[in-house]
């Protein structure tokens, strides 16, 4: 079937059989190759994409529930909240192999874009459906919190 | 000296792109360089280079070893860079071809990573090349400023005497007309100003973070077709017939053709959802007369039954069980304990893959976050009929690996090649595993029984100590065989234990295979990830029953005056005084220690917990190790943190169970990784230390297990002897 996707802000037409998961449309169908497939069942958050900005796990998304919608993908990226959770990343070395951590921050800024200062409680009830299997978590927590006191700055 | 062009650089089209001088070893092993156009890369056949220095004065670090996260982008780059006085963010990285002779593991005489050895093995040659590039630049500027080569310094990338200077491209090809030093002089620890800084930015830093990183899954070349594998849901089942008719609604289904290799069915559809969907409706019959048709409950019973047997094989030369047997009749005390751990999977985030591109003029490229190209290409070279230089690996970064891409077989590139080539070698293809595949794929940590027999004196010392290992060989049967197996003893069954540090008296480690289609592999950290777990609840069993503190008590086997037992007691007083082993905790908390040396290093772990109406949660885990130089501290405190994440996960929940032979484990849910939520603060503290540096991608693993697990057991008092703590009754918070 033929559907109309607006992925970082454009418009995109594909052909696809219609119970064609979101993350197969963005990966084979749009080449956005940095959302990540690691499941395939919404348990590992590789995956997440934002769906009117929120976290979504888009291989567990029907494409006929988001033709209206405004979907982001890691490579669209560009709010304030969004800049200043990659820096932090890179300026804590966060990364490890590195293939969950576009879910990663895709779920950091779905975060940060509603809470300002997230307790480390809150990181981990936002944050514990991605996986991370080089157990990168201590950064992340502290990668968030940096970003939350730049975005304060 | 003439360039040729080679075959590769024609394949991918590469336009000259101005000269560059390169540095590396002939085929004499002798260092050698030369100027050539820069997209010659490491195509020149003469030359491994390791260094490629472009016009413009930037700096190519040409890397031996892949990157699985382990930090080795950052790593040899590091070697290179502090040696060549290069500026840290105008060294760019490459990976290097499949070019067994030129790049090969000098730990291992094979091109490849694995071992936790990629900064050890590299640590001279690649300071070396560095070395040899800076003497020659700076040759070049005393030849063209006429002046002394002692006037003239590098730092940042800039050549500076007097009011002179230069960038280190302006001097390329001065440099390559003069000779290079036979043996360049290395810097002493005390001028380094890369090696041992606490805080440099990881070289894959931005493309892990904006999503343009590029994995072998994120590959896509023209007219690709996308592939899985209906594979024996029984180890070593075998393909009777299979209907694929329902298959064919599927949109974008191409076709289903039986593996040569009788074990699956490969599915080729124009997407990875076509492809995992059309496998979805395809039905098969196996035969499964030779296949592993037991359930884990049998299978555990019989390795507890064989490890009550006398061993088959002696795994010290020093074992003499009459006298370990005496020496434990004799003991005032005895504990006897029987371990059993689990099947374990590697379950790395990005799910195995590789894409086989074929070109016009026969030959192929593999992409692929590639672990072993020493092994792998030529594999696949015999495969599909083609001659070494035929056969192109271009190696990406590999989301995770923990052992599962070093595979002897060459598993899933194998996979990929027969189905490739059954599908007429003509249209790329791009084979996937998906997560039910990784997880029921085998090549697990192998299912391992230890029985240890401790004797202990009236004064609570240790008299003997007799321990017998039952486990499943990983290299019998492979090319790593020739090297790891010794009288027939596999040592990655019994290391760990047969070599433990701790100097006891009487001392016999015996070792039985066990025998099964279930294909095992090694798993981050290898013998060590159930050796060391045996090892130090044991320890913590001996020391409560000889009444001493664990940390004591450990320290009375480490001798003061041999070097390896000293620094293995560095690290745990270490571990144990930033952790304030001695200060009391509140009640329902509690912690425990183990140490271990592994791969070279020496680790030491205290783990504290607390618990809340019985379920337990990990507050903070201390950690020291003495891993030699440290090069790059960040990335050893990133190996050690992640380390200690990986074998903390599976102590408390994983195994891979099987039902009549069909493992248990569809997906995550049912193999739940370590969540953010399930650990507090990682400490990590470094031993200063000028001696050769040594592993650090497993080392962080081996202690972590029974550092929790004694921790409980201060708790609980119950010894946890059967692994994943989750069915010894422990709950987590």
């Amino acid at each position: 079937m033929l559907v109309t996707l607006n992925i970082n802000g454009e418009d995109k037409k594909v052909d696809v059989a219609k119970d064609t998961p979101l993350l197969w449309v963005i990966r084979d169908e749009l080449n956005l190759t940095g959302t990540k497939f690691g499941c395939g069942v919404a348990a590992c958050g590789a995956c997440t994409v934002h769906v009117n900005g929120k976290s979504v796990r888009s291989c567990q998304t029907n494409i006929q529930d988001v033709e209206k919608a405004k979907i982001t993908t890691i490579e669209g990226l560009n709010s304030k909240v969004s800049k200043a959770v990659q820096i932090a990343w890179r300026e804590l070395n966060v990364v490890q192999c590195g293939y969950c951590q576009s879910g990663q921050i895709m779920s950091a800024v779905g975060l940060l874009s509603e809470k300002e200062n997230p307790t480390d409680q809150e990181i981990d009830t936002a944050m514990q459906g991605n996986a991370c299997r080089c157990a990168t978590y201590q950064r992340i927590r502290a990668a968030i919190h940096l970003a939350a006191s730049k975005l304060e700055a | 000296m003439t360039i040729q062009t080679t075959r590769r650089n024609l394949l991918r089209g590469i336009a000259a792109t101005g000269t560059a001088l390169f540095i590396g070893y002939n085929t004499n092993n002798f260092l050698s360089h030369t100027i050539a156009n820069a997209a010659e890369n490491t195509d020149l056949d003469y030359l491994n280079p390791f260094v490629k220095i472009t016009t413009d004065g930037t700096v190519t670090v040409i890397l031996k070893h892949f990157e699985m996260g382990q930090g080795t982008t950052t790593g040899l780059t590091t070697l290179v860079a502090e040696e060549l006085g290069a500026e840290w963010n105008k060294v760019e990285i490459e990976f290097a071809p499949a070019d067994h002779a030129k790049y090969k593991n000098l730990a291992f005489g094979a091109q490849g990573t694995g071992g936790s050895t990629a900064i050890a093995n590299s640590y001279i040659q690649y300071r070396t090349a560095g070395a040899a590039a800076r003497a020659v630049l700076i040759e070049a500027a005393a030849a063209k400023w006429s002046l002394k080569p002692q006037d003239i310094s590098i730092e940042n990338g800039m050549i500076t005497a007097r009011e002179k200077s230069a960038h280190f491209g302006e001097l390329i090809e001065a440099a390559a007309k003069l000779p290079l030093p036979e043996k360049p002089v290395l810097k002493t620890p005390d001028q380094f100003k890369l090696i041992g800084k606490t805080k440099i930015s990881r070289k894959d830093n931005i493309g892990k973070t904006d999503g343009t990183a590029m994995f072998a899954m994120d590959v896509k070349v023209p007219n690709m077709v996308y592939a899985v594998i209906l594979r024996s849901p029984r180890f070593g089942g075998t393909l009777e017939s299979f209907e694929s008719n329902k298959a064919k609604k599927i949109k974008g289904f191409i076709d289903a053709k039986p593996m040569p290799s009788k074990d699956g069915i490969a599915i080729y559809a124009t997407s990875t959802w076509a492809a995992i969907s059309a496998r979805k409706v395809i039905e098969a019959k196996w035969n499964y007369s030779k296949a592993e048709n037991r359930s884990t409950k049998e299978i555990a019973e019989k390795h507890i039954e064989t490890l009550k047997k006398a061993p088959a094989l002696q795994a010290r030369k020093e074992n003499d069980f009459d006298k370990t047997n005496k020496a434990i009749d004799k003991a005032a005390k005895k504990i006897e304990a029987e371990f059993l751990l689990p099947y374990l999977a590697h379950a790395p985030m990005e799910p195995l893959n590789c894409v086989i591109e074929p070109h016009e003029n026969g030959s192929i490229t593999l992409h692929d976050g590639c672990q072993f190209p020493g092994i792998v290409h030529p594999t696949i070279a015999k495969i599909l009929d083609l001659k070494p230089d035929q056969v192109e690996i271009k190696t990406y970064y590999a989301g995770g690996s923990f052992g599962r891409r070093a595979n002897a077989k060459s598993d899933y590139a194998t996979e990929a090649a027969l189905a490739y080539k059954i599908l007429g070698d003509k249209k790329a293809i791009k084979l996937i595993w998906t997560r039910e595949d990784d997880l029921a794929g085998g090549y697990y940590r192998p299912m391992a029984a230890h029985s240890v027999k401790i004797g202990l004196s009236d004064k609570g010392e240790i008299s003997g100590w007799n321990h017998h290992i039952v486990s499943q060989s990983i290299v019998k049967g492979t090319p790593f065989e020739k090297a790891l197996v010794k009288d027939g003893v596999d040592h990655t069954s019994i290391e760990g234990i047969a070599d433990a540090e701790y100097e006891i008296p009487a001392f016999s480690v015996g070792l039985t295979d066990w025998v099964s289609p279930v294909p095992v592999l090694w798993w981050r950290s290898v013998g060590h990830s159930h050796s060391a777990y045996v090892k130090e609840v044991s320890m913590d069993l001996a020391a409560k029953a000889a009444g001493k503190d664990p940390v004591k008590f450990r320290l009375d086997y480490l001798k003061s005056d041999n070097k390896d037992q000293k620094r293995l007691a560095g690290v745990i007083k270490l571990a144990a005084d930033k952790a304030n082993w001695k200060k009391p905790l509140p009640k329902g908390w509690s912690r425990g220690i183990a140490a271990h040396k592994s791969f070279g290093s020496y680790v030491a772990e205290v783990v504290e917990i607390s618990s809340n109406e019985g379920d337990i949660k990990i507050e903070r885990v201390v950690c020291a190790v003495d891993c030699g130089v440290a090069v790059n501290p960040d990335i050893i405190n990133a190996q050690m943190e992640g380390g200690i994440g990986f074998g903390l996960g599976a102590i408390m929940r994983n195994q891979i169970t099987l039902d009549d032979g069909i493992v248990e484990q569809a997906n995550f849910p049912d193999y739940e990784p370590l969540r953010i939520n399930d650990i507090g603060k990682i400490e990590v503290h470094i031993t200063p230390s000028t001696e050769a540096p040594t592993g650090i991608g497993e080392p962080g693993v081996p202690p972590a297990g029974p550092a929790l697990a004694n921790a409980i057991m201060a708790l609980k008092g119950k010894p946890l002897l059967k692994l994943p703590l989750s069915e010894n009754g422990v709950d987590f918070a």
